[in-house]
């Protein structure tokens, strides 16, 4: 979208005093700083799920049992989901909101500061849990990050630790979307109406209700688990007259739209970075925000396509079989519309664009795999193999850590004023995505074939897929220490980065502020024609 | 999709999918008996159904999938800045956004209506030949043959895999993890009902080849059913997660023809009150120990360990255990009812289901192996005794 905007001019550095050192970032109230703070989090979660990984496909490499017991094996694999979803990917999309969305709607930071720190230093309390769970008696919690009864009810101390968890985890979530939502709302400066936003806040807008929704769905399963364990009741349990469906059931309203708050704010970012690197704006602004909505309401609706072998009934299975392929449409029209968007530009290929191309490609193979299980019969046959673990770490991989990987490159140069390295750029590119296809790519033949998931040894026939998948993991994990070589190579030494390095980039953080932005953005708002 | 053309659908649907495998140079054939890239090969009609169905999906995907990335290959090809290509300045068409909504929904629909008449006929399991109830238990499978011929057979299936091979120690065979000691044997060309259910968590019931898959859920009773076709032995595993020994509840099915199987049932059996006869029998303690450590190899070493080490932290040690080692009655007690703290079943579940023998065998055998020499013997009538002692403690 392409906005004009009055000339004012800038004073802003003057008003720029805040502490400094380790004090200014435990107090701060800053929408950047705390931006910072957070992708920095999501950064080291992002790593300590990632050694995780590693051990799972350490042990996976060859058959037989040679680094792992199994019970040990089932914690890696559910710490593992538990911190890449809730403590790297979501809060990495957070701190793109905390850093963009005040630039983006040209508003000063946002509406509640102080519920922003909170937000933020909530969130290190939560991972400590989930990582010290590792260490009490009876180990983390090895149930999957799914936590499915009656096996959650029978763990030791460690799943009290993640139920704790996931409250925090949960409430900090809460409280950062009433504060994207408020901002959003009632910050944005005069002129910019809500069909006017750039894309990545309307879908931060459509993220934060979603949160708002379902963050208090899994708060209420877990807490129904926790009284399960502890306080007699019998929510879960058959002898008791409990149902062990019923949390599957609560577990997947919640958790079916959350993989959209992962997916949505990427999609914004894509949305973002195409058009600048196609020199076009992006092709059917009106539709993409239609899509994304109807995305967000679809996805209450599908929770149960993942509970196809339960035995829920046949009409059920029907409806939720319709209902899930629908999904498939305003899905498509987002590709069609990214796809339109670069056809007939004038397109480069910096690191930023490689990765939205890369997610395109990617996110639609995980789409296509998508559909194949959202068709009933099938899905019964591919459930809990894994094929489903390729569908949503090509969703998930490509979906949300490509095209946050390509927010990193297009916002880093607004973020620090300097540029990171062009050439080191597309090495981390090309080695993420060829080692990502050898990592994942081979596992939908393995889960075709029969292997289920969560299994720690596997029969012969499964041995040679799972050596591309181990080598191409241990490479995609690699690779990610070198991305943050090219990060602190780009904050200690980079070029001198301009106010707007893009010239396809025409949101206000480029046209209307400096590089690196301004401790406060915006003090007088821009007007928006 | 014509049943009669599955073969040669199967050689198109593997190599298509080989196909998208652009880095591998592994050769691309008909799945056989090892399934390398597609789906197993289904030994059911509702299984070639399903496979024609994944076949078709397929297809339509790669069609889209070629078409929208040829547009975009094209203009990242044709449309470059660095080949002087000025960006035109369109941003919607409502015309096109239409279409490319609109044709999606329709093949969508195409999809559905093959997908409902599969589903329809996937859970009509009405009209059986035979009827088996299997209970996931952590961690084997028990069947019991419920009615039709074979009523009354009932057993349990567990790995048959020696822990050497999973260690390393020993050269892994060739049906490593997918074996088991006593396969669920059905005549071929049967309707075979599957009552699916569980006796502490979920677990699941899955054999790829006969597209059967049902999850296990405690306190529910939920069916399944499949039609072999073809004499042989299907394998398949549990999936879903249900603690420590997930990775090793094979399923072994094994279908043979009608005269095979009656002759199979015929052997098979119940054999009148073995159980009575286990127990009246005068037994040595050398007996007991023998037989105690079959049956430990088949109920208790997935958590106590062949070595009686237990996992350190998670599954106590029975080796130098107070509890082997103290007064009889007490471990008894634990192996008939389970461990419950809390108010909470443990790990350590109620064994009541094996006979007086085998439970005098098993606790026989901990109390004599290792380094707990005591010299001391468990009999049948101790653990009747024990049965009998406070059974409202734990309901099972």
């Amino acid at each position: 979208m392409s906005t004009a905007v009055h000339d004012h001019t800038h004073g802003h550095d003057d008003h720029a005093h805040h502490p400094t050192g380790l004090k200014r970032y435990l107090t701060t109230t800053n929408h950047k700083d705390i931006g910072t703070m957070y992708l920095w989090f999501a950064f080291s979660m992002f790593l300590v799920g990632g050694a995780m990984a590693m051990i799972i496909r350490a042990e996976l490499f060859q058959p037989g049992l040679q680094i792992t017991h199994p019970d040990f094996f089932n914690q890696m694999t559910s710490l593992h989901g538990l911190i890449m979803i809730f403590g790297a990917i979501m809060p990495a999309f957070v701190g793109f909101a905390n850093w963009q969305i005040p630039m983006m709607i040209g508003a000063p930071d946002m509406a509640f500061p102080r519920l922003n720190n909170w937000s933020f230093w909530l969130l290190p309390p939560a991972a400590s849990l989930l990582v010290v769970s590792m260490f009490v008696p009876g180990g983390a919690v090895a149930a999957g990050w799914t936590l499915y009864p009656p096996l959650t009810v029978q763990m030791g101390m460690g799943m009290d630790f993640a139920i704790f968890a996931i409250h925090i985890m949960g409430m900090s979530s809460i409280l950062g979307s009433i504060n994207i939502i408020t901002t959003i709302l009632n910050m944005r400066a005069p002129g910019m109406t809500l069909m006017k936003m750039p894309l990545f806040v309307w879908t931060w807008l459509i993220t934060a209700y979603l949160l708002v929704a379902v963050m208090p769905v899994l708060a209420g399963a877990v807490t129904m688990l926790l009284t399960d364990r502890h306080f007699g009741t019998h929510f879960f349990n058959p002898a008791g007259g409990g149902d062990p469906v019923l949390f599957q059931h609560i577990f997947w309203f919640f958790g079916h739209p959350e993989v959209y708050v992962i997916a949505i704010p990427a999609f914004g970012v894509i949305s973002q970075v195409i058009p600048a690197f196609s020199r076009k704006p992006l092709f059917g602004y009106t539709s993409m925000v239609y899509a994304t909505a109807s995305i967000a309401i679809l996805s209450f609706l599908v929770w149960a396509h993942h509970m196809y072998t339960t035995g829920i009934p046949l009409e059920a299975q029907l409806y939720f079989m319709y209902a899930t392929s629908l999904i498939a449409v305003p899905t498509g029209v987002k590709v069609f519309n990214w796809v339109a968007t670069m056809w007939k530009g004038s397109l480069s290929f910096e690191t930023p664009m490689l990765f939205a191309i890369g997610f395109l490609f990617l996110f639609t193979i995980g789409g296509f795999t998508g559909l194949v299980l959202a068709i009933t019969p099938v899905d019964i046959q591919l459930h809990d193999t894994y094929y489903v673990v390729a569908h949503f770490h090509y969703v998930m991989v490509a979906g949300a850590l490509f095209s946050a990987f390509a927010g990193i490159y297009f916002w880093l140069p607004k973020w620090i004023g300097r540029m990171y390295d062009e050439r080191l750029g597309k090495w981390h590119f090309w080695l993420s995505f060829i080692t990502f296809n050898m990592a994942f790519f081979v596992q939908h033949f393995l889960g075709l074939a029969g292997m289920p998931r969560r299994i720690p040894d596997y029969a012969l026939q499964f041995t040679d897929f799972n050596m591309i998948s181990s080598i191409g993991a241990f490479g995609f994990g690699l690779s990610q220490v070198f991305f943050l070589y090219i990060v602190v190579k780009a904050i200690r030494s980079g070029e001198k980065a301009p106010a707007r390095p893009w010239e396809g980039a025409d949101t206000l953080e480029w046209t209307h502020l400096p590089s690196p932005a301004p401790y406060h953005s915006f003090e007088t708002p821009p007007v928006v024609k | 999709m014509t049943r009669n053309s599955g073969l040669k659908k199967q050689t198109i649907g593997s190599c298509l999918t080989g196909a998208l495998l652009a880095a591998s140079a592994a050769p691309c054939f008909a799945a056989a008996t090892h399934a390398r890239y597609n789906l197993q090969e289904p030994n059911s009609l509702l299984g070639q159904d399903i496979y024609d169905l994944h076949t078709l999906v397929m297809w339509i995907c790669t069609v889209i999938f070629v078409g929208v990335f040829g547009f975009m290959l094209y203009a990242i090809v044709k449309h470059r800045k660095s080949a002087g290509h000025q960006a035109a300045h369109f941003h919607e068409n409502t015309t096109v956004e239409v279409i490319w909504t609109v044709i999606p929904f329709v093949i969508l629909i195409g999809m559905a209506i093959p997908a409902s008449k599969t589903l329809i006929h996937q859970r009509d399991t009405s009209a059986a030949d035979l009827t088996i109830k299997v209970t996931g238990y952590q961690w084997k499978w028990g069947y019991e043959y419920l009615n039709g011929e074979g009523e009354g057979i009932s057993f349990y299936s567990t790995l048959a895999t020696p822990r050497e091979q999973i260690d390393g120690t020993a050269p892994k065979g060739e049906n490593y993890l997918l074996e088991v000691d006593q396969s669920l044997v059905v005549p071929v060309g049967r309707k075979v009902r599957m009552v699916v259910t569980a006796a502490d968590v979920l677990h699941a019931w899955w054999v790829p080849a006969l597209a059967s898959k049902q999850d296990a859920v405690p306190g529910f009773v939920r069916d399944t059913w499949f039609k072999a076709e073809r004499e042989g032995v299907y394998r398949g595993q549990c999936a879903e997660l249900c603690g420590k020994e997930h990775g090793f509840m094979p399923i072994v099915v094994q279908v043979l023809s009608a005269e095979k199987y009656a002759q199979w049932v015929n052997e098979h059996k119940p054999k009148t009150d073995t159980a009575a006869v286990d127990a009246n029998k005068t037994w040595t303690l050398d007996e007991l120990v023998a037989r105690g450590e079959k049956v430990f190899a088949q109920n208790c070493v997935a958590c106590h360990q062949a070595n009686g080490m237990g996992v350190p932290g998670t599954f106590p040690a029975l080796n130098g255990s107070t509890v082997v080692k103290g007064p009889k009655e007490k471990q008894i007690d634990i192996v008939l009812r389970g461990v419950v703290h809390d108010g909470k079943p443990t790990a350590m579940q109620p064994f009541a289901q094996l006979s007086d023998a085998d439970l005098a065998a098993v606790i026989t055998y901990t109390r004599n192996a290792w380094n707990n020499k005591s010299g001391e013997m468990v009999s049948p009538a101790d653990i009747k005794a024990g049965r009998s002692r406070g059974t409202a403690a734990v309901a099972r």
